[in-house]
């Protein structure tokens, strides 16, 4: 018996009429866990009931705290009649199973009904009493934390990371079950939702045994999905990353990791250098203790899964008939570009090989060496290769026992090994950045599978060798995403702690490529890296991950977006599933193709946070790949793009092409003014590194050649048939052109049909799919999370491919110009994270589903921060002291103090004061010429009353300062005013400080209505769902007690309508880290100009 | 190809004022698109007609949503469906019963029932507001009539604290709710000059100085802010015996002359009407309790008072005087007793027909 589960329930409001004769309600609640039911009594007449009650405790397993979530339920008391039921609240009692999370639950909730929405609102407190539990052979894996977070979350540091977990329930789908046909559509939905809930609480139980088997104590990257199998039934399925977190005293919480940046370690003196100085120390030890391990063997060893998983790779089985594309992915992939620094090289060699030795001997011996973690620990990613990535089409059949779900766990299975022999064959031994997901259409279902091949760092993942003190300090810094570029320290303390200092050099080293420059696994044009001069690195990079912290980035990013529309015919069962799995390769490929050439088009040569989807419909398949392009300084220039004629006699052939190609060259070159790419020009590199190019190396960067082989790479196989492909190499080298399209391959035209027509982002917007954009540092407190939902229905069914093509891209063009016209208002701002989901829920209907967050940040100082990040200080505190300094500057230098920002003196008198520090040098570099200086001066000066105005503006009238003053002056009936609740799909809120993780929520809903028409429409059906969705979300936030959910996401959107019978339902699943946040500024010295933020940020304290 | 669906949720519901301000005057989504348009919200945007209508269609949407809660403002505040910064709320609001003076005019002491509702097709045709948005205005008078009718306390306060309203906006809904109640006639064509905001003016002076609430003492009976009180009512009867006592008439009419002589231009029109209009003034007061006869109550003070004046050219000046020294001047009369009553009386009249003295 160890756990105590108590429960009470205080009062209602808000709640519906449910007797209409006197407009009122006489409810009760019943209090269920398990199967044991309290209930309260009845308040009598009125729509906000204060019950009172006393604790109701429940006495139970912790195995059955994991999986059961609390039941409350509302209903009104009828003497005559059976009691009508108002709604329910499932709470997840799972984040008041660990210590270190919440401690209660206590708050407003929403009382939901699966077909009225949520009717008013129930005040209830949740305690559990957890008594240790020391049975070897327990079932239950209480106090394991989870996160949704796919990085290190902010205020722990990680001790180890002991690999990949993954779990999979099944279960019959009560909608499909015989008793559905007479049950009424609520009690099914609500049979549903209890279903999913304690799967989902089954699920997190058991992955919490494997992670305490390995010893860890923490899922970090947990990724949960529904498969709804329809009649064959209903999967749950998890991966995540096993680590041993600790958690950092908050003493030095502020001065080291969950700071969100960085850079004020340096200049930080006391704590900073108490844990530099162990870390001078530990260079040592390190530097020894590698190599013996290493050499010794496997070092201690690392637990291999528990194997709930069967024995890998089954083949084929009778039931299921299943085809593989995935071989096609793989010669895709590596061509389009990997990552390096081969065992070869120059000065590093031997070293080199040992520690990559080394890392594959601790990583070989897991079953899965997948991490689904996409953002690391410094010093922890060490190569990347490229995008690993498999697709596998199955067909679905009845899951006869739920007990037995391996037919599923072996399809997982397989997948996975493929995963890994790919990363393998570019030299690999581990996968990052690692997702899985499915698309389901009838009874087939395409299983997708990527990550990023990598080499790690294998200090992770041994246990006991890591000394703590001076490494840990280091691993526990979680360096924000957003301060790429200007981590030069950075690296090179990563660097040392390898202890290969010239081996990895600093910042550049994660695009080296990892694997053997004379045998490589498909053909790239290799060179020099651009930042060491000392390793190869590809000419173009692909992964999946965010980008490095520690990479260095020419100008900023971009959303780049491959669409694709693929019509097949109509079949059933096998003929279907071969027809689709026919259609991958090919899907795939020129999904490929479209991304290099939008990468060119916007003269960028790395991609990151790579997602491609591939959605099955009945007589379509939609393919759809987002990533953030980036220009990477550390590897080349990428060349143009050269289009091609094949009858070059025809005259006004002749001449369209050349217009096509000058307008190419005009967007190109438009490209790199809009996203500020200028990067240096060789000369302007140091001689010493220059003279250690070789000639290749040279002619490689003049011309860029990139050899033309679309067409033949198609015939290509597998990676492992990369000797033929080298050879097309040495044949296409001599061609100096960059990229080439030939015109008269249909497909090209479509190509550069789709190239060109990509409309331009509005002015003051950035867009990317990474957690930030690279080169936006000073993002101001203004967020905002927003979901858009677009079914379309295609009018007409005989389009062709090319017809189906053009209508996806106005889709997805126009939902994001949409995105744009909405938040006009927060300009300049970037739409971080915009995660994109299509579906083909119907024939003809194509459903796209965008969720993101658009953040403000300030322009004005942007390049300012460039420079003060470098100058390693306080984000804010910098921001804000750079931005006077400028207007500082402009008094002296203008002679005329009128220009002073207006109605701030104080301001003013500091900014003067300020001045003689300006230090233009650094700041200089980012710049191009002194004319964009200049500039950029004279905007700021004429700004600069502005920018003072919008800093205070943006302090100032916080929402909950707000409410606090609300408070005070109205008398609310219904107590305090509602905790503003800040939700997020990126892992951080920008200005603030995570103090405390809360646990992981992680909510089903389903809704559905008979009265579409009724409430406004399909529209209007699901945007109150939607809305009410969040608001649950909140509630749930804020009853944990805490004000922000981060790592947001809406993992399933299902969508389905018969207007004919005025019905409509929708599932959506949400999941998301709840965290306690304060602001920055709370801990910091607050100039005069802020104290207004600070009192807001206390009114925040005071409500959280 | 055509859209079926377009939802955009956000954390932070946004709303655009100018698009809320558009529902608000019962603009359908096509005309808002429209409006919006010629507003020349597309510039610098680079977007079409069809991103116009999405987003007018998903804010109209929020509206629709929020329009429930707007109903009881109080709940608007600890709702959890739509996480919106507390000044916005205070926006959304105030703008929700903000109300058109055309149309308020129209309906202003008429009985707030359906036979009315019905009419405001007629309103709309008139005063060329949407019949959606009369309907919205109409509905709001009415649930701040129903709410307020029940509570004891001040009206301007109850109003406030039930709707959150603005100090401003609290005063016109009590002068609505008043006139409402009291169904003072404001339709006849001689008031038509009359702008609500004189109305309400009066409406206040009624409100603080003539009914029970008046007297600071909220303890005793229910609704006192919004019924005259009774006693006062009966006596003002007593002041009749200014005009049916001659002497009484004579002596008040010799010494306001004496005080106006050579004040104003205007000293003979006054001299000459001086019983006239005394006549008027204390026979309106008499009549009050009638309930009938309070309906007339402005019509009344036109007829019997401000029109005389007007065609005699009265300056808004001569008024004041004449006013001033008519009120003080009876306290002089030594047999005139009731000073304390005359004053009440007088006060508010007084402030009134000032207010309502212009073209």
């Amino acid at each position: 018996m160890p756990g105590k589960l108590k429960a009470k329930i205080v009062a209602g409001r808000h709640l519906p009429v449910m007797d209409r004769a006197s407009d009122l309600t006489d409810a009760f609640v019943e209090v269920k866990f398990g199967n044991t039911t309290f209930k309260t009594d009845v308040f009598p007449k009125s729509l906000n009931p204060q019950w009172n009650s006393e604790w109701f405790k429940f006495e139970v397993d912790d195995e059955d705290l994991q999986d059961e979530p609390l039941q409350i339920t509302v209903l009104d008391h009828d003497t005559y009649s059976a009691n009508d039921a108002i709604g329910k609240v499932y709470i997840d009692i799972d984040p008041l199973l660990s210590c270190e999370a919440a401690t209660v639950i206590s708050g407003w909730l929403p009382i939901y009904d699966t077909i009225h929405g949520i009717r008013g609102e129930i005040n209830v407190l949740v305690k559990v009493d957890l008594f240790n539990d020391l049975n070897r052979f327990r079932q239950s894996s209480c106090g394991v934390k989870f996160f949704c977070t796919t990085s290190i979350p902010r205020c722990y540091r990680v001790a180890l990371v002991h690999g990949f977990v993954e779990e999979l329930v099944v279960n019959e789908d009560p909608e499909y079950q015989w008793i559905d046909r007479i049950r009424t559509p609520r009690a099914s939905n609500e049979a549903r939702q209890r279903l999913i809930s304690l799967m989902s609480g089954e699920l997190q139980r058991k992955i919490g045994l494997k992670v305490l088997e390995m010893g860890g104590n923490a899922v970090v990257g947990y990724l949960q999905c529904f498969d709804l199998e329809g009649e064959s039934g209903l999967v749950v399925r998890a991966i995540g990353t096993a680590c041993t977190l600790d958690k950092l005293s908050p003493g030095t919480a502020p001065n080291t990791t969950t700071h969100t940046n960085t850079h004020t370690l340096p200049n930080t003196a006391p704590t900073s250098n108490a844990c530099n100085s162990p870390s001078k120390d530990s260079k040592e030890p390190v530097f020894s203790e590698d190599p013996p391990h290493s050499l010794s063997g496997p070092p201690t060893p690392l637990r291999t899964l528990p194997s709930s998983s069967p024995p890998p790779f089954s083949p084929s089985k009778p039931c299921s008939r299943q085809s593989s594309s995935s071989d096609t992915d793989l010669s895709l992939t590596p061509r389009i570009g990997m990552g390096s620094g081969g065992s070869v090289g120059k000065e590093a060699g031997p070293l080199k090989t040992l520690l990559r030795q080394h890392t594959q001997s601790a990583l070989e011996q897991r079953e899965f060496p997948i991490f689904t973690l996409t953002c690391f620990p410094p010093g922890f990613l060490v190569h990347v290769g490229g995008v690993v990535s498999t697709r596998s089409v199955k067909l679905l059949d009845r899951i006869h026992n739920p007990d037995e779900p391996e037919t599923r766990d072996a399809w997982w299975e397989e997948i996975r090994q493929e995963i890994k022999s790919h990363a393998k064959a570019l030299g690999c031994h581990a996968v990052v950045g690692y997702s899985e997901s499915t698309s389901i259409c009838e009874e087939v279902c395409i299983l997708s599978a990527s990550g990023t091949a990598a080499m790690l760092n294998p200090r992770f993942m041994r246990e006991g060798c890591l000394d703590t003190g001076g490494s840990d300090h280091r691993l526990s810094r979680q360096p924000h995403p957003g301060m790429v570029g200007s981590e030069r320290g950075e690296g090179e303390v990563s660097s040392t702690w390898l202890g290969f200092e010239d081996a990895s050099p600093p910042s550049c080293g994660f695009v080296h490529i990892p694997y053997d420059e004379f045998n490589m696994p498909f053909p790239a044009q290799l060179t020099y890296c651009y930042h060491c001069r000392r390793q190869k690195v590809p000419d173009v990079l692909f992964t999946t991950i965010d980008l490095p912290a520690e990479a260095e980035v020419t100008g900023k990013g971009c959303l780049i977006q491959a669409r694709l529309c693929r019509t097949k015919k109509k079949a059933q069962g096998e003929v279907n599933a071969t027809s689709i799995s026919n259609l991958l390769p090919f899907m795939e490929y020129e999904l490929h193709t479209q991304l290099m050439n939008k990468l060119k088009l916007r003269s960028m040569n790395a991609l990151f946070g790579l997602r491609i989807q591939i959605s099955v419909g009945e007589n379509m398949l939609l393919g759809l790949a987002s990533a953030t392009g980036v220009y990477l300084s550390a590897l080349p220039a990428p060349g143009g793009i050269q289009i091609a004629g094949k009858t070059p006699s025809d005259l006004s052939y002749d001449q369209h092409i050349s217009t096509m190609q000058k307008r190419i060259d005009d967007t190109i070159a438009k490209n790199k003014e809009l996203y500020n790419i200028h990067p240096p020009k060789l000369f302007t590199l140091d001689p010493e590194a220059f003279t250690g190019l070789n000639t290749e190396c040279i002619e490689e960067v003049v011309g860029s050649p990139i050899p033309d082989r679309q067409r033949s790479s198609r015939l290509f196989r597998s990676t492992s048939e990369s000797s033929d492909e080298l050879s097309e190499l040495d044949l296409s080298h001599g061609k100096k052109d960059a990229f080439v399209l030939e015109i008269d391959d249909t497909d090209a035209v479509e190509d550069i049909q789709s190239l060109l027509t990509d409309a331009p982002i509005p002015a003051g917007f950035y867009s990317c799919n990474t957690e930030v954009m690279p080169g936006i540092h000073n993002w101001t407190s203004g967020l905002q999370m927003f979901t858009s939902v677009r079914v379309y229905r295609l009018s007409n069914a005989n389009l062709t491919n090319q017809g189906l093509n053009k209508i996806f891209t106005d889709l997805c063009e126009n939902l994001l110009k949409s995105l744009y016209f909405k938040l006009r208002s927060m300009i300049p701002c970037c739409l971080c994270h915009l995660n994109f989901t299509v579906a083909v829920p119907e024939e003809e209907l194509i459903q796209v589903a965008v969720t993101a967050v658009a953040m403000s940040f300030d322009k004005e100082t942007q390049q300012a921060a460039d420079k003060a990040l470098t100058r390693g200080s306080g984000e804010n505190e910098e921001q804000l002291q750079f931005s006077m300094e400028l207007c500082g500057e402009s008094t002296i230098s203008n002679n005329q103090p009128t220009a002073k920002p207006s109605g701030v003196p104080e301001s003013a008198m500091v900014h003067s004061s300020r001045a003689p520090s300006v230090d233009y040098g650094s700041f200089a570099d980012r710049c191009s010429t002194w004319l964009e200086l200049l500039r950029l001066k004279a905007h700021t000066i004429r700004r600069g009353s502005v920018k003072t105005i919008s800093s205070s503006e943006r302090c100032s009238p916080l929402p909950e300062g707000r409410s606090r003053s609300l408070r005070s002056t109205r008398s609310l009936p219904c107590g305090a005013p509602v905790t503003v609740v800040k939700m997020t799909p990126l892992s951080f809120l920008p200005g603030t400080r995570i103090v405390k993780y809360l646990g992981i929520i992680n909510m089903f809903f389903i809704r559905e209505t008979t009265s579409l028409r009724e409430e406004g429409g399909v529209s209007g059906f699901l945007h109150s769902f939607i809305a009410e969705v969040f608001a649950m979300v909140r509630a749930h936030v804020a009853a944990l007690g805490g004000n922000a959910l981060v790592s947001y996401s809406m993992k399933e959107c299902v969508f389905m309508e018969n207007p004919n019978k005025n019905q409509a339902q929708c599932l959506i699943n949400v999941s998301g880290d709840a965290v306690i946040f304060i602001r920055e500024s709370d801990q910091e010295a607050i100039p005069p100009l802020l104290t207004s933020r600070q009192t807001s940020s206390t009114g925040a304290d005071g409500t959280t | 190809m055509s859209v079926e669906l377009d939802v955009f949720v956000v954390n932070t519901t946004i709303m655009d004022e100018e698009v809320y301000q558009l529902w608000l005057d019962g603009y359908t989504v096509n005309d808002a698109v429209k409006v919006r348009m010629e507003g020349g919200v597309l510039e610098g945007c680079e977007a079409s007609a069809e991103v116009l209508h999405s987003d007018t269609m998903d804010q109209y949407r929020t509206f629709q949503m929020c329009e429930r809660l707007l109903h009881s403002p109080v709940k608007l505040a600890n709702q959890l469906l739509f996480q919106i910064p507390p000044h916005r709320q205070v926006m959304l609001i105030e703008r929700y019963y903000a109300f058109d003076s055309v149309f308020v005019r129209e309906v202003l002491g008429k009985k707030l029932s359906k036979g009315t509702k019905k009419d405001l097709d007629d309103v709309s045709a008139k005063t060329g507001v949407t019949l959606k948005s009369c309907r919205r205005q109409f509905d709001n008078f009415k649930r701040v009539f129903k709410v307020v009718e029940e509570l004891k306390g001040p009206l301007v306060e109850n109003i406030r604290q039930h709707f959150l309203l603005s100090d401003k906006l609290a005063r016109d809904y009590a002068a609505i709710v008043f006139f409402a109640n009291n169904r003072f006639e404001t339709g006849k064509k001689k008031l038509h000059y009359l702008t609500f905001q004189d109305f309400a003016f009066c409406a206040g002076q009624l409100i603080s100085n003539w009914t029970v609430g008046a007297l600071g003492d909220y303890n005793m009976v229910e609704d006192m802010d919004v019924d005259l009180e009774k006693e006062f009512l009966q006596d003002l009867k007593e002041l009749k015996i200014l005009i049916t006592d001659r002497d009484l008439l004579d002596q008040h009419k010799s010494l306001v002359c004496t005080a106006l002589r050579g004040k104003t231009k205007a000293f003979n029109e006054m001299e000459a009407n001086f019983k006239n209009l005394s006549r008027g003034l204390v026979n309106i007061a008499a009549k009050l309790t009638n309930t009938k006869e309070v309906r007339d109550f402005f019509i009344d003070l036109v007829e019997k008072f401000i029109e005389p004046c007007r065609s005699d050219k009265w300056t808004a000046g001569d008024m004041r005087l004449y006013l001033t020294h008519y009120t003080n001047s009876a306290h002089v009369l030594d047999t005139f007793k009731h000073q304390v009553v005359w004053d009440r009386y007088m006060g508010v009249i007084k402030s009134c027909i000032l207010k309502m003295y212009h073209d």
